[in-house]
């Protein structure tokens, strides 16, 4: 149909939109707020063709028909009233929705992030079944009938007995055609996101929603790259524990701050959950860099040298800057680690500050 | 061709055999039974099947479509205006919904044959509709997508800068005063446009052009009267291509090709639906069908609050006026009659109804109906008000139930389509070759970022400044823009320009 043209263009247009504004949609959250499974809502001004028209006090005049009194409400008053004459007045939101895939496409070709290379993809492989090959036999339930039309027609034409006045075709067994099972392999690409949080009293509301605004964007690049993203969300105070995620940013504690109970619970389910020969694991830790005690840091140094970086495609450290926070622990890493780039370390001031962040984390291709 | 299932055809024959029987007079109507799908894309292209590529059509369609999709909106009916006439029916509606948008056709389809208003309308604009597609599909594959999509934008811009009233005068618009002489008057007509360069050199024209606008600047004023018809004016003065002459002619013309629709909605709706109800009840529907008729039927009568609807107060003005025609209350003995009792029981039997609607499709129009049939009667049975917004609570409440106040904001929202009043007062404005327009102020200020936005692409047009007057906060002003700035000048200190009234 010829308004598929016309609809490809408004939708480049609307993207078109998003990608200019892009900046904006990634540092407010409302756009994270109405989230669907495949898609995002975005609330675009409504393109709109202008001309002379008048002012919104057009709307705020009209004739009507019902019972009541003047200046009494109007009976029959409908509350979407002003929504609906919106489009006279020219502030009408237009809900466009952009898949998350494309999302994902803008935020690559705007931060120019290179492609992930999964990890060990061409070792580990999945086989899968489809029903894409022909055989001779089979089942009478899978036979292709235009198949078997086909090769008795091509049969009767080149043994000279087809007859256009009289075209009866009858296939004979070697005709029939039947679909089969091909066992195609794909590269497996199985991956996690491991979010831990640190939600001591240092770590504010803003703090909380910068990770927020963060994870919801690492998510959706992983998620171009992984078919099967999984998800776990673990915070942490001076104990760590596992948690879903809206409790993950929603939880609030006050005690100190052990990074290695997190940094522990994490390789705990990594050891019971994904093994490092079949999945590639991300685990992203965000912090205000406040460690309790120095003692505490050099656990988490050894725990990731030993066990974290041999396993994982990268370990990102996100710290937040907050009021109270020293941010000691990114200094730590940096003395640590400045040559291995499995690690990947990222400070984040504000809000505008995230865009940059995304880059560092995701910037490497791993 | 016509595709209706043989149960559906059977109804048609049928009812169109009604409608006929009951006085209505039509083009050859096709029906055809098409998807949700392909409706909403109809609906998005205007009615047409085929249309210039635009993305708007896109963002109609997209809304139409999902809007259906989530059981928001239906559309049940559409019909166009040429000769035969098309309409479409949606696949998957009861029958007795399809009989009722039928019989509904029907009434607009007599409506578009008889109506005055479209006695110059284009019957073939389906052919030439595809004809404007292919034209600027051509201009796309020579300038590009975007330099075209671009020079659209900017048309459809003032697209509604017509003079609807002129529509009667002749087919396509007013013809505009020629200051000295126009185009053709330099050039050679050409049939190769390839032979074009040749036979009119791009110099010489453009020495031509310059000479031509030079004697336009001597001119006293020009236009010597205020101008309805910009998008006329600019095509004929602005310094386009050929090209984007030609688009802007096609968008001209499709938009007095809708203009008359927009003239006749109430009467045309009151129509239709009139004679839906009518044959419907009378004729068409049997017992089984009652109670959907009745909902449906209701449904599309029901006028909420914040939304004036055209069926409701169209065919409620149609039954009163041949309600009163019958009953002869008309005519100076009714007018001067003050006993509202002898005024109840008025009936002299005069039943004149039929002849007196039949008599309203043909000559009037939106304005001109409401002007004249609108009663006090009939807005007090009717329970007519005019609502205002509240800015304090949010909300909307009655204001009066005065019928002049009823009357004067019906017709100010039917004046010139609900849309503002501009002309062209100057397009040598200061001499400086600019562009003077002036906003007939009717009470209501312009849109101000709108106005602006619509300046900027009046500019792209006339690519020179282009300057407005207009009342704004109770104050005249003159915004201009320059090409690059845009600014705004108080009238009240300065009286620099003179708005002529």
């Amino acid at each position: 149909m010829a308004i598929r043209e016309d609809q490809n263009r408004f939708k480049s247009i609307i993207k078109g939109k998003v990608r200019d504004d892009f900046k904006r949609y990634v540092t407010n959250g409302e756009l994270i707020g109405r989230r669907e499974d495949e898609f995002v809502k975005i609330p675009l001004p409504r393109i709109d063709i202008p001309s002379f028209r008048y002012g919104p006090k057009q709307n705020e005049k009209g004739v009507g028909q019902g019972d009541g009194e003047p200046d009494e409400s109007a009976s029959g008053s409908s509350e979407s009233g002003q929504g609906k004459a919106g489009d006279q007045a020219g502030e009408h939101l237009l809900e466009v929705e952009i898949s998350i895939e494309e999302l994902a496409e803008i935020l690559g070709e705007k931060l120019e992030l290179p492609r992930i290379e999964p990890k060990g993809s061409k070792n580990i492989l999945a086989e899968k079944n489809k029903y894409s090959g022909i055989a001779p036999v089979g089942p009478e339930g899978l036979r292709k009938f235009k198949q078997t039309y086909k090769k008795a027609l091509s049969r009767y034409i080149s043994t000279g007995t087809y007859d256009p006045d009289h075209p009866v075709i009858v296939p004979i067994r070697r005709d029939f055609q039947y679909r089969t099972v091909k066992k195609t392999q794909l590269p497996h690409t199985k991956a996690v996101v491991i979010y831990m949080m640190d939600v001591s009293g240092s770590m504010g509301e803003e703090q909380k929603e910068i990770v927020r605004l963060e994870s919801f964007w690492i998510n959706t690049w992983l998620k171009k790259h992984y078919k099967g993203l999984e998800t776990r969300f673990i915070i942490h105070d001076a104990a760590a524990k596992e948690v879903d995620e809206e409790t993950f940013f929603k939880t609030s504690e006050s005690g100190g701050t052990l990074i290695s109970s997190a940094y522990k619970l994490c390789q705990q389910i990594i050891e019971a959950d994904y093994p490092s020969s079949e999945w590639n694991i991300y685990p992203f830790h965000f912090s205000d860099g406040d460690n309790w005690s120095g003692e505490d840091t050099r656990l988490c140094l050894s725990l990731l040298k030993e066990f974290f970086l041999p396993r994982v495609n990268v370990f990102s450290y996100g710290q937040v800057e907050s009021k109270y926070g020293s941010g000691q622990f990114l200094k730590d890493l940096q003395k640590e680690f400045s040559q291995d780039d499995r690690l990947t370390l990222s400070q984040i001031e504000n809000r505008d500050k995230i865009l940059n962040s995304i880059k560092d984390f995701l910037g490497k291709g791993k | 061709m016509a595709n209706l299932t043989l149960e559906l055809e059977s109804e048609r024959k049928k009812i169109c055999q009604i409608a006929k029987n009951c006085g209505l007079d039509f083009f050859e109507t096709i029906f055809e039974l098409i998807t949700y799908d392909q409706i909403s894309q109809i609906a998005a292209y205007g009615g047409f099947p085929v249309r210039y590529p635009h993305w708007k059509f896109g963002m109609e369609y997209e809304q139409l479509s999902k809007s259906y999709e989530y059981g928001l909106s239906k559309i049940y009916e559409m019909v166009i205006n040429t000769d035969p006439c098309y309409a479409y029916l949606m696949e998957g509606n009861s029958m007795m919904d399809q009989k009722l948008v039928m019989a509904h056709v029907y009434g607009h389809c007599d409506f578009f044959k008889n109506n005055v208003w479209f006695s110059k309308t284009n019957r073939k604009m389906m052919d030439e509709m595809a004809n404007h597609a292919t034209r600027i599909r051509r201009y796309i594959d020579r300038y590009g997508y975007e330099e075209v999509e671009k020079f659209i934008d900017s048309c459809l811009s003032i697209e509604n800068l017509i003079d609807r009233h002129s529509i009667l005068n002749t087919p396509k618009g007013p013809k505009i005063e020629s200051p000295v002489s126009s185009a053709s008057d330099f050039m050679f007509k050409v049939d190769k446009s390839y032979m074009r360069n040749y036979i009119n050199p791009p110099d010489y024209v453009a020495e031509q052009k310059q000479k031509q606008l030079e004697s336009q600047m001597h001119k006293a004023k020009f236009p010597s009267e205020p101008v309805r018809d910009i998008v006329s004016f600019l095509i004929h003065h602005a310094p386009l291509e050929e090209w984007q002459q030609d688009i802007l002619t096609i968008i001209r013309d499709e938009s007095y090709y809708f203009a008359p629709q927009g003239m006749t909605k109430t009467l045309n709706e009151g129509w239709a639906s009139y004679w839906h109800s009518h044959m419907m009840t009378r004729h068409i529907l049997n017992d089984s069908e009652i109670i959907d008729f009745a909902d449906h039927h209701s449904g599309t009568m029901f006028m909420q609050m914040g939304g004036y609807n055209p069926y409701k107060v169209g065919i409620e003005l149609f039954r009163d006026i041949e309600n009163r025609w019958n009953k002869g209350q008309f005519g100076r003995d009714w007018e001067e009659c003050d006993d509202v009792r002898e005024r109840k029981n008025w009936n002299k039997n005069t039943r004149l109804g039929r002849e007196k609607i039949f008599e309203i499709r043909k000559i009037y129009n939106d304005v001109t109906f409401i002007d004249e049939f609108l009663t006090e009667d009939f807005c007090i049975r009717h329970k007519m008000f005019v609502y205002k917004m509240n800015k304090e609570t949010q909300k909307f409440e009655i204001d009066t139930r005065d019928f002049k106040a009823i009357k004067a904001q019906l017709l100010f929202q039917m004046t010139n389509f609900g849309q503002p009043i501009i002309k062209i007062d100057n397009a040598n404005f200061e001499n400086r070759g600019e562009i003077l327009l002036q906003h007939i102020h009717e009470g209501l200020d312009l849109q101000p970022n709108y106005m602006d936005a619509t300046m900027r692409n009046v500019f792209k047009l006339w690519q020179r400044p282009v300057n407005l007057v207009t009342m704004m906060d109770n104050e005249p002003q003159l915004f201009r823009f320059d090409g690059n700035e845009y600014t705004k000048h108080s009238l009240k200190q300065e009286k620099k320009p003179e708005p002529a009234a």
